[in-house]
């Protein structure tokens, strides 16, 4: 019964998608300021089917925790012997639940913008419902006729088949559903970019309902990114924190045009400057989560995130991208002429600074994008590649290096035109900064180019983040330029933790017998023994490494080599050990035939900078929202408080005896 | 009035994207696929050792009493990771492999044979991709079967998924 109601609700929705996208659609026969009749249906159906999704993937996840094998789905990626939690975890690690996750929160954002959002008119409202609708619409269908997660089998299974045991992982819990809620996030920008450019208001009052929800997905990817790459430095075993793999690429590709996306329409609610790139970019960061979500699912790119491949849905998917990424694109080539230039403004001022990142920002992506998407194009050929690191990281470096330097000067510009002259100590502290880190670095050592470059940027940048705060009431200054000052410094925690990673990591590879010590950087560690373990669905070869910092007390580590049997596969369990300044990395790897043992140890000093920074640069995108969110509230209790003066004082002027004459 | 040419860019750009993915989606993933160096001898090499475990590789080591499997790889590439199981169960089977690794540095070598496996004999070094260019492979993974007097016989483009295993293994007979 769960199932079927399940899938009730999700053609219910998807009928519901329809009415939506009609209603919607009819907003735009009205007139300017009247509302038309057949209109007004968009909102609530909008909401109604937020419920209704929402209500599916509830089903199907309460098929998972019982683990209803007479469900295909269940049976085939779920096992009764599994801890309850990945047994709910796994309702989205597998191509249906993920696609079903995928839609609830389209359905659900799309509810909350028709619930909440008064401020556009009626007629951009019903244009952007309609095309939120209209997404929504293809996404249905995609689940409903060619991957139903609620199939039943002829006959229930007796046993499920197990779940990929890389992604049986805490990481795994976390992860996914932030990006996927991040990717559907930017479906909003992108409606309200298509809803805007269709009824021709592209203002700064659009910029303002834009940019919390840009906002709000952007910390959303910023975070998932985050957890996602910690994920795979732990679980991948390999001590690499970013692999450059298509579906790291998938994530980054929609973060990076959020990213610009984010800093353009702040230019546009302030200065009313960058209509049609921030229209442009509202579109390109939802096609490139559309993107991100063809190339993963339908298996034209070899990953090792391999989830099931089916051309068929492929097709489908591509069919999707075409309607959607084309038949926006075509809009825009349409009407983004008839958009009203914005303001204009010298190239030394803010907004110069702005847009300076913004381009470098996009030639990023598409470089990230030209690498991902090389194997398809010589594939055609029947050639095929592998892209990496000897690629991304140079040819990225060339624009991440000048947009650093330029976003570390950005915030300190006036808007409109500035003198750089002004900021002569300003721009004296970062260079001298930059070029004293560097030296002092090299001064100890021989480093490569990136990571030496990495930190002089890094100390500079962390410096410069709060340099607009200089000379400032602390008190007065708005909780959304906090907000960017803590993101910015995010950016070279961040940096820092890699460029650290890139110039300091050791490394230490060796076969020890039980007893054996090892020594690494200050730590010594000793291989005390080897032992079976076995876990509810694993069994594991686990070490026991006591490790001593310069003849410290030992700590205990236990790194497994672990064995699954449902499917059946090996993974490699790190141990981690977390100081300050630094993590240890432990891998136990195969027994040589002289009984000795494989044992990997890293010392990686401030990598967890890297994802302090991630989180800090979130948190600065969460105070951004805080902080808009309370001016815009400010306002509208002062707008009501205005009118409701207005009326009082009418009512007394009704009230009141008129004066005689 | 702005030209408003540029406008169409983006679409231009999208729809050139879909044919090639369109494309792609209809072709059978077709591996065989012949180079011009088949049946051609090797190009002289001489490779230092990629990393401290194992010895470089030259056009000397393919020569001798068996056909031999080079497999071009590096670290850095992600299919190499899904290759890693069938090269080892080509090497369980008692077939030698030479491997070449294209760009790559001793210790992510190291890396990823303590972590995938390590089914090679020999593996040398092409930091610029001379080697690789020299035997006719231009990516990342790529097998060839090398007959006993080092004629390049049979070409592998791509990760040997494991069905091809058994594919490499006749080329491997054949070629004895």
């Amino acid at each position: 019964m769960i199932p079927e109601i399940g899938l009730a609700a999700l053609w219910l929705a998807a009928a519901l998608a329809v009415l939506q996208m009609v209603s919607g659609a009819f907003a735009l026969k009205a007139a300017e300021g009247a509302v038309n009749p057949l209109a007004i249906y968009a909102r609530p159906a909008a909401v109604v089917q937020a419920f209704l999704a929402v209500l599916a993937f509830l089903m199907l996840l309460w098929s998972f925790a019982i683990t209803d094998l007479s469900i295909k789905l269940v049976a085939s990626n779920s096992h009764s012997m599994k801890p309850l939690l990945y047994k709910l975890t796994g309702t989205w690690g597998n191509h249906e639940g993920s696609m079903l996750l995928w839609v609830g929160v389209l359905a659900l954002s799309g509810g909350l913008l028709a619930g909440f959002e008064k401020r556009l008119p009626e007629r951009t409202m019903g244009a952007t419902l309609a095309v939120q609708g209209f997404v929504a619409l293809g996404f249905y269908a995609f689940l409903l006729l060619s991957s139903n997660p609620f199939e039943r089998l002829p006959v229930p299974a007796a046993e499920g088949t197990g779940l990929n045991p890389l992604l049986q992982d805490i990481g795994l819990a976390i992860h996914p559903p932030t990006l996927y809620a991040g990717y559907v996030g930017l479906s909003v920008a992108f409606s309200l970019a298509m809803g805007a450019l269709l009824t021709n208001q592209v203002n700064p009052s659009f910029a303002r309902v834009l940019r919390p929800w840009v906002l709000g997905a952007w910390v959303l990817l910023t975070f998932g990114i985050t957890a996602g790459s910690y994920w795979a430095y732990y679980e991948l075993g390999w001590g690499g924190w970013w692999f450059w793999d298509p579906v790291e690429n998938a994530s980054l590709m929609p973060w990076l045009a959020a990213t610009a996306l984010m800093h353009s329409v702040s230019v546009l609610a302030a200065r009313d400057a960058l209509r049609t790139w921030t229209i442009m970019l509202g579109v390109l960061a939802f096609s490139m989560s559309m993107l991100g979500t063809f190339l993963v699912r339908s298996g034209v790119l070899t990953s090792v995130h391999a989830f099931a491949v089916d051309p068929e849905r492929g097709a489908f998917i591509l069919g999707l991208l075409g309607l959607y990424i084309g038949g926006a694109f075509t809009i825009f080539a349409l009407r983004a002429g008839a958009v009203a230039e914005g303001k204009r403004f010298a190239i030394a001022s803010r907004e110069g600074a702005l847009v300076f990142n913004n381009v470098m920002l996009s030639a990023i992506l598409a470089i990230v994008l030209l690498g991902t998407l090389y194997p398809l194009l010589t594939e055609v050929f029947d050639v095929r590649v592998s892209v990496g690191p000897p690629y991304f990281n140079p040819a990225g470096a060339i624009f991440a290096i000048p947009m650093l330097l330029v976003m570390a000067v950005g915030p300190l510009l006036r808007w409109k035109s500035d003198k750089p002259a002004r900021l002569q100590f300003e721009l004296a502290l970062i260079a001298s900064l930059v070029i004293g880190v560097i030296a002092l670095v090299s001064f100890f050592g021989q480093f490569p180019l990136l990571p030496l470059l990495g930190l002089g940027l890094a100390a500079a940048l962390a410096v410069a983040a709060f340099l607009p705060l200089r000379g400032r009431n602390l008190a007065r200054v708005p909780v959304a330029t906090w907000g960017m000052v803590l993101a910015h410094f995010g950016i070279a925690v961040s940096l820092f933790g890699m460029a650290c990673e890139g110039a300091f990591s050791q490394e230490r590879l060796a076969a020890v017998a039980p007893g054996g010590t090892e020594q690494i950087g200050d730590f010594a560690v000793t291989l005390e023994s080897v032992t079976p373990v076995a876990g509810p669905n694993w069994t594991a070869i686990e070490a026991r490494l006591a490790v001593s910092r310069d003849g410290g007390e030992p700590v205990i580590l236990n790194p497994q080599a672990r064995n699954f049997w449902s499917p059946p596969q090996s993974t490699s369990e790190s141990a981690l050990l977390t100081r300050w300044d630094g993590q240890l990395y432990a891998v136990i790897g195969n027994q040589a035939e002289d009984g000795r043992w494989q044992i990997r140890v890293w010392w990686k000093p401030f990598v967890t900078f890297i994802w302090y920074g991630g989180l800090l640069i979130a948190l600065g995108g969460i105070l951004a929202i805080a902080g808009r969110v309370k001016v815009d509230v400010k306002r509208r209790a002062a707008v009501t408080k205005g009118a409701e003066r207005r009326a009082d004082v009418e009512a007394l002027d009704v009230a009141s005896p008129v004066p005689a004459e | 009035m702005r030209s408003r040419l540029f406008l169409w860019v983006p679409l231009a750009l999208f729809a050139f994207f879909a044919g090639v993915a369109g494309y792609m989606l209809t072709q059978e993933k077709d591996e065989f696929v012949e180079s011009t160096m088949i049946g051609q001898p090797l190009p002289d090499f001489a490779l230092d050792p990629a990393f401290g475990g194992l010895p470089g590789a030259a056009k000397t080591d393919l020569i001798g009493s068996k056909p031999r499997l080079l497999n071009i790889w590096a670290s850095w590439c992600t299919p190499c990771i899904a290759e890693a199981p069938q090269l080892e169960a080509l090497q369980a089977r008692g077939v030698e492999i030479v491997g070449i690794a294209i760009r790559d540095r001793p210790e992510d070598v190291a890396n990823f044979l303590g972590r995938y496996g390590n089914p090679y004999s020999r593996i040398g070094s092409d930091r610029i991709s001379e080697v690789q260019l020299a035997i006719g492979s231009s990516g990342v993974p790529e097998t060839f079967v090398i007959d006993a007097k080092g004629v390049i016989r049979y070409q592998h483009i791509g990760d040997i998924r494991p069905e091809h295993v058994a594919v490499l293994l006749a080329e491997l007979e054949k070629a004895r």
